[in-house]
């Protein structure tokens, strides 16, 4: 089984889960950081260097970091909690809120539940390549606009977004900039000292640290303000409570560290891997790059390369190929069988849309996984297209 | 060498827990929302843990969501209840009791901004519901939801659900029961099973219970409707998005399995620990052990040592190297006294001199007996 399914989730490296190790172990270090004794303190200790660990990688102040259970959760909390503390609509006060088509799904449903609240939401729409252009982000600015929600890369398509661009723009107008960061941590420097982003979200197990961790970067100067969504002890700087996972934290800490010492290699290794199978499949006719092909010079994460085949159908090909584990486009959506509406909002066809591969890479993927994933897709597709009443050569 | 007394705080995992969760950290396992084969796996493995952590409360897998956490689980119980945070929806009344956690309390008191009407429910000094007060309450106007824990975290105090069941649904209210520290002390299935005297919401965590910390669970009966609050992805029936936590799962499948097989030999282990602590204490003078008439957990002792801060006897019992708390952990550092002891009406000074001392599996008389001796030298300095 060759696993080329990255994006979905990255398997822990070795390093970190040496890191994680002895605050799992009956005999190690398993206080709660809450608990004001010694077992507590040590227990603190690790959160903290832990929260150093991932400022560093993203250019912050480890003040800046609040733990949460992942990107889902960080995502809910910079929308809803931003927004709860601005002041939610009511008579004579709208609110309007700036986000794309392309976003991860938890982004969207949080989006449309904060409709339901009177919350004005304009979805924009990117162009054929996935890109939303600061022009557009700006055209559908309005005084009543106060957030900005935008993923730094996508999820499905690896498109990367003019996020350094926009970001002066929104704070020129007091707009606060919440980017979701899943998928760009580890994959593209990021430096939040010369970007002014308000809020940024963050994943582990995208990471190769562990499921479960996640974190969400909430500027101290100027400061951005959210009320919890999260009742309780008040842990976090009072934004966000509940006992802290330390062993998961720890292990988030560890993976960022490992992201920021590996970063060059990682991503020479990453975008080596995704150009040779882009070239290998390139052979193919009717295939399609979904979201930028490099020729523009518009930018694309080093993990991803989603194509579309003609000629044949989606399900079809990824049961032909039973030893590899790729996606049809985000995990969340697999249960699922529509076809994914990042394609579709990209202006692919139905049929193509549907006819989509998700490859994403990773540490451990190597050149020869590459060439055999390639000459597998290449004959399937073959097969397939023979049987296939869609395929007209 | 060190003595850990602070398991209501979180306890260290047990070895077969960890044992179980390794495979699912260091190996392939996927995203369990990935139809290949590696998040198949995944998702096989969640199902079975949801499995083993029903089977504590005697409920079924169908009525079981994960969290990450235990706070997370009243949060949503409270928050996700439709008369909740949705607009333009008649807001309810909810009662919560004196004594709960921090994040039952605090839950329910974030509803007040969205137009409910919040309440306490009045203790008695044993830390007990005072039932004719409660019942008045109960009856003075239509009630959506009543939250009371099954035994409290800092006392230990168990108070007795089955009965606020049957009131709160006599009058078609629901109650939500925190049984966080409960679960793998005492046996919870009368507490959840039956529709009448059953808890419609019960929280649970792994890592009271000798699993792993940042995994959680919220039983949900099958006709109580609830709001996701973590919108995303449609993980759990639409009910919590996000990537399922799948190591932490299958810890908290096999710590509830443990948990249940062992539950007898664990509280009677517990038992004879805390009656040799309690026996020794009423031999030092000065001494209040508060809840001590109620039914406790059979971990728990939470007392009052006179001519002590609280805080100042825990730093210097640490310096010893024993881990006590002075409460709940979530509160510590915070300078105030316990509410609970306060939602008691106990005196202020009497809450301010309060220490915390709750046992686990692998504590030893000898433990108990070293403590006694520690805690009658602080006792004779105190009073020099």
């Amino acid at each position: 089984m060759i696993y080329l399914d990255y994006a979905a989730s990255t398997p822990l490296d070795e390093r970190v889960f040496e890191a994680m190790l002895p605050y799992l172990r009956p005999d190690g270090f398993h206080g709660n950081p809450a608990s004001t004794h010694g077992p507590g303190f040590k227990a603190r200790g690790a959160v903290e260097r832990a929260r150093a660990q991932v400022a560093a990688l993203i250019g912050a102040e480890a003040s800046e970091i609040i733990w949460t259970s992942g990107a889902t959760e960080s995502n809910n909390l910079a929308l809803k909690g931003a927004l709860e503390f601005r002041g939610m609509p009511r008579a004579g006060r709208a609110v309007h809120v700036v986000t794309s088509r392309t976003e991860h799904k938890c982004v969207l449903d949080t989006c449309r539940q904060l409709e339901t609240q009177g919350v004005s939401v304009t979805y924009l729409k990117p162009d054929a390549f996935g890109i939303v252009s600061p022009e557009q982000v700006m055209a559908a600015i309005t005084p009543n606009t106060c957030l900005l929600s935008l993923m730094w890369v996508n999820n499905e398509i690896g498109v990367v977004q003019d996020i350094e661009r926009l970001a002066p723009s929104l704070r020129e107008r007091g707009i606060l900039f919440h980017v979701d960061a899943a998928q760009a941590a580890g994959k593209l420097k990021i430096d939040l000292q010369s970007v002014p982003i308000d809020l940024l979200s963050l994943s582990a197990h995208k990471i190769y640290g562990p499921k479960g961790a996640g974190a969400l970067f909430v500027r101290r100067k100027p400061r951005a303000r959210l009320a919890p969504q999260m009742h309780g002890g008040g842990h976090e700087q009072g934004m966000r409570s509940g006992t802290l996972a330390t062993h998961q934290i720890v292990g988030m800490g560890a993976a960022f560290e490992v992201a920021k010492a590996d970063f060059d290699a990682d991503v020479a290794h990453l975008s080596g891997l995704r150009d040779a199978l882009w070239s290998h499949l390139q052979t193919l006719v009717g295939v399609h790059r979904n979201g930028p092909d490099g020729s523009t010079g518009q930018r694309t994460a080093p993990h991803l390369l989603n194509l579309s085949f003609e000629g044949v159908e989606g399900e079809a090909l990824r049961a032909s190929l039973p030893e590899i584990a790729v996606s049809s486009g985000s995990a969340c959506s697999s249960a699922t069988a529509e076809p994914s509406y990042v394609l579709r909002a990209l202006g692919r066809d139905d049929e193509l849309a549907n006819a989509s591969l998700r490859f994403s890479f990773g540490r451990h993927t190597t050149r020869a996984d590459i060439d055999t994933v390639a000459a597998k897709v290449i004959q399937q597709v073959g097969w397939l297209r023979e049987l296939s009443p869609l395929w007209k050569s | 060498m060190a003595i850990y007394f602070d398991y209501n705080a979180t306890t260290p995992l047990d070895p077969r827990v960890l044992e179980a969760m390794l495979p699912y950290l260091s190996g392939p396992y996927g995203n369990a929302s990935s139809v290949h084969r590696y998040g198949r796996a995944a998702r096989d493995a969640i199902e079975a843990a949801r499995v083993q952590v029903a089977a504590l409360a005697g409920a079924q897998p169908s009525e079981l969501t994960w969290t990450s956490g235990a706070t997370e689980s009243n949060n949503l119980a409270l928050k996700g209840l439709p008369e909740g945070l949705a607009g333009g929806r008649v807001p309810g009344r909810v009662l919560y009791g004196a004594t709960e956690h921090p994040a039952v309390l605090e839950a329910a008191e974030s509803l007040r901004a969205h137009g409910w009407g919040v309440e306490t429910i009045a203790m008695t000094q044993d830390g007990l519901i005072d039932w004719q007060v409660f019942e008045q309450q109960v009856a003075r106007a239509p009630l959506r939801v009543a939250a009371v824990m099954v035994a409290n975290n800092e006392t230990g105090v168990i108070q007795d659900v089955p009965r606020v069941a049957r009131l709160v649904h006599a009058h078609g209210a629901l109650l939500h029961a925190d049984a966080v520290q409960a679960a793998g002390k005492i046996p919870l299935a009368e507490y959840w099973s039956g529709a009448a005297s059953g808890a419609d919401l019960m929280s649970l965590s792994a890592h009271k219970l000798y699993g792993p910390k940042g995994v959680g669970a919220l039983l949900v009966k099958s006709d109580v409707e609830l709001e996701t609050q973590l919108h995303g992805g449609g993980q759990e029936r639409g009910l919590r998005g996000g990537t399922e936590n799948l190591a932490a799962i299958v810890g908290f499948g096999v710590a509830a399995e443990l948990a249940a097989q062992e539950l007898e030999a664990r509280s009677h282990h517990l038992r004879v620990l805390r009656e040799r602590l309690e026996a020794g204490l009423h031999q030092l003078s000065g001494i209040t052990i508060f809840g001590e008439s109620a039914p406790r957990l059979p971990n728990t002792s939470q007392f009052g040592v006179a001519g002590w801060e609280g805080e100042a006897l825990l730093m210097a019992l640490d310096r010893k190297g024993i881990a006590v708390s002075s409460g709940s952990a979530c509160a510590s550092g915070t300078g105030e006294p316990s509410h609970v002891l306060l939602g008691m009406g106990l005196a202020r000074d009497l809450a301010y001199s309060a220490i915390r001392v709750s046992l686990g599996v692998a504590n030893t008389v000898a433990e108990i007996d070293r403590f006694l001796g520690l805690l009658g030298e602080l006792r004779l300095q105190a009073a020099a």
